[in-house]
């Protein structure tokens, strides 16, 4: 492995755990603070959510304009960025699909993983499923519905 | 501190991580893209030790503040299953979750990202409105 290789891989790792203690901090790792967040209809609307994905947003653009500036990132070759731009059927479908998941038991990705750590076998059951939706997509229904 | 600060801080936290990634490795801090990719096979060593780091982060959490996170869960065992299924296919399907176009890919003004977003957070409500009536 190259020295760039086994840096990229720490600062993955350190990078990871930072995301996770955000996570940790922020409310999103607790289903009850999503239902609260998206549940509109039960008269107690708790929007603090709202203030994640302003704080992560006003932080990241400084982060996107020095990217825009740099032929490469620190370490690495290029950048790998996603290069498709249109807004297609697959995008729409698979984000309403993704948010009413989101909406059902107040879980996305990332919070899911974190809260493995609670121990809780729920929790083990929701990452389990979610695997499970994954490779079913991406083996799948990728084929299925191109 | 109150929840909207907590939130807040929390957040800030969360976009400092995607810039760092973003300009370091060259990558998009999208969790179901590291995961996809991870159980495709693709990129295994890094997208691990981004999954441990997801893991240890809430430890280290519970290690300055003396407690750990607040989960708690409102779903049944049955919903919580297909709950998963969903966010799993309508992650990959859509190219990406909350992480990926929800933070970056609205940092990086991207129009697929801010449809996704828009998307996601309006189903999620009706979803979890709906959920809300029927508890």
């Amino acid at each position: 492995m190259s020295r760039h290789a086994l840096l990229r891989l720490l600062v993955a790792l350190l990078v990871g755990t930072i995301f996770g203690f955000g996570l940790a901090l922020s409310g999103m790792m607790n289903p009850a603070r999503i239902a609260g967040f998206l549940d509109v209809a039960s008269g107690r609307w708790d929007p603090s959510l709202m203030f994640v994905l302003g704080g992560a947003v006003i932080v990241a653009v400084p982060g996107v304009l020095l990217q825009r500036k740099m032929a490469k990132p620190v370490l690495d070759a290029r950048f790998h960025l996603p290069e498709k731009t249109g807004i297609d059927a697959r995008l729409v479908i698979g984000s309403a699909i993704f948010g009413i998941g989101w909406g059902l038991a107040g879980f996305c990705p990332g919070p899911a993983l974190s809260a493995l750590t609670t121990g809780l076998a729920t929790v083990a059951l929701f990452v389990c499923a979610m695997a499970a939706g994954m490779i079913l997509q991406d083996r799948a229904l990728q084929k299925v519905l191109p | 501190m109150t929840p909207y600060l907590a939130s807040l801080a929390g957040g800030m936290i969360l976009g400092l991580s995607a810039a760092l990634l973003l300009v370091v490795n060259g990558r998009i801090a999208g969790i179901s893209g590291i995961v996809g990719r991870l159980l495709g096979g693709q990129q295994i060593a890094p997208n691990i030790a981004f999954v441990v780091g997801l893991l240890a982060g809430p430890m280290l959490y519970t290690t300055a503040f003396g407690r750990p996170p607040v989960v708690t869960i409102v779903a049944s065992t049955p919903l919580i299953l297909v709950s998963g299924l969903l966010v799993g296919v309508g992650a990959r399907m859509g190219s990406g979750c909350t992480s990926g176009h929800g933070i970056l890919g609205i940092a990086r003004f991207s129009k697929r990202s801010l449809a996704a977003t828009a998307t996601f957070l309006t189903s999620g409500i009706v979803a979890a409105t709906i959920m809300g009536l029927l508890r």
